[in-house]
């Protein structure tokens, strides 16, 4: 749920990002973090186990600068995948406005993806948004790797929605910018079109 | 699905009027009032030193994770968390089942004051907020985004 502030003129937006344990979703934050001018961005604040395995969500914001007088801004979250910590999964998921599903190239991962995306059906419906109106975009993540499965196998398996898809490697940041645009975009089209 | 949170000038001046009076009533450090998703709507008193962003996301994130926790115990919610640390405290409310409104306070004043007022100030707030929805529900919604231009969009990234 977006946020308008007639008054100190802001949008507001949340972001999350979702996939199965290990997948890269802490990676593209810290990156994003990383490459972010420190005038456009806030903490990042990370809730982790003493193993660097989401606990309860990081948190990141941005600002992206202005449109039409507007000041907007983005709140970037990322859920654990763990699967026993789907209750904290859903509390992220309230009041989102766009989803990166980050899947997990490596082809012994294929299962975890298909698990992880129909969980976000199941946890989106129970907030009663609904997967096919959402704006989501897909990373196939982990490009690097010398087991990573053909894109048309992944594409196949889970973009059944055919949303924008892209590649990255979040260790070195390849694909992590594009993907972000294109979830925020689809976050701006949205608001475009006034209340939902 | 959820409305459309928005937020006018003159509620903004009335919730932060509220958070002002408060501050100074309980003696307190600072106020602030946050949205259930984390985002600032208003606060007073000694902000400065705080990253007033980050404590809006980790409040947020507290309440979700007590919402859902009275849930599980078949509570409607727990209304109320307190914090007690070495110098300063929290004292931490739900207002109208959409907002949060968090006290900071130390040894000037105590947990039964800020409790009082509070208290006062929640059925205050209750109101404001219930005008500031009937009246973004009145207004049919324009969204000021309605117009924006795939151009618009793009020039965001451009930098
Ligand atoms: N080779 C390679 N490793 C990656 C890539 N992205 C992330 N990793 C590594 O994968 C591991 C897990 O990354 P995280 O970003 O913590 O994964 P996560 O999705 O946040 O995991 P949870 O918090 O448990 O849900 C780390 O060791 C990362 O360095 C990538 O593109 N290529
Ligand atoms: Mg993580």
């Amino acid at each position: 749920m977006s946020f308008i502030n007639y008054s100190s003129r802001e949008i507001n937006c949340k972001i999350v990002y979702y996939g199965p344990g290990l997948c890269g979703k802490t990676t593209n934050l810290q990156y994003i973090y990383n490459k972010t001018s420190p005038t456009a961005k806030g903490k990042m604040i990370s809730l982790a186990t003493e193993t660097e395995r989401t606990l309860f969500f990081d948190f990141l914001p941005l600002s992206l600068g202005e449109i039409r007088g507007f000041k907007t801004r983005f709140h970037l979250y990322t859920v654990p995948g763990q699967v026993f910590y789907d209750a904290s999964r859903k509390l992220i998921l309230k009041g989102v406005d766009g989803v990166v599903f980050v899947a997990d190239s490596q082809i012994e991962r294929m299962e975890a993806n298909q698990e992880s995306l129909d969980n976000l059906r199941d946890n989106l419906k129970e907030q009663c948004y609904d997967i096919e109106k959402i704006p989501l975009v897909l990373q196939y993540n982990k490009r690097d790797l010398p087991n990573a499965a053909p894109v048309e196998d992944l594409s196949r398996m889970l973009n059944y929605l055919a949303r924008p898809e892209f590649l990255a490697t979040a260790t070195s940041g390849f694909g992590v910018f594009d993907t972000l645009k294109e979830v925020a975009k689809l976050v701006l089209q949205e608001l475009r079109k006034g209340t939902r | 699905m959820v409305s459309q949170m928005v937020m006018y000038d003159e509620e903004s001046r009335r919730i932060t009027s509220v958070c002002e009076r408060l501050g100074r009533e309980a003696n307190a450090r600072a106020v602030f009032v946050i949205d259930k998703n984390g985002q600032l709507i208003a606060s007073s008193g000694d902000t400065e030193h705080l990253d007033s962003t980050s404590l809006a996301s980790l409040v947020a994130g507290e309440i979700a994770a007590t919402g859902g926790l009275a849930k599980l115990m078949g509570e409607k919610e727990f209304s109320t968390l307190f914090h007690e640390g070495a110098k300063d405290h929290l004292h931490i409310s739900v207002v109208a089942s959409r907002v949060i409104l968090v006290v900071i306070f130390d040894s000037r004043s105590s947990l039964g004051l800020v409790r009082l007022r509070v208290k006062k100030c929640s059925e205050e707030l209750t109101q404001i907020f219930e005008q500031l929805m009937k009246r973004s529900e009145a207004s049919g919604q324009q969204s000021p985004f309605a117009e924006i231009t795939d151009e618009d969009i793009d020039k965001l990234f451009s930098v």
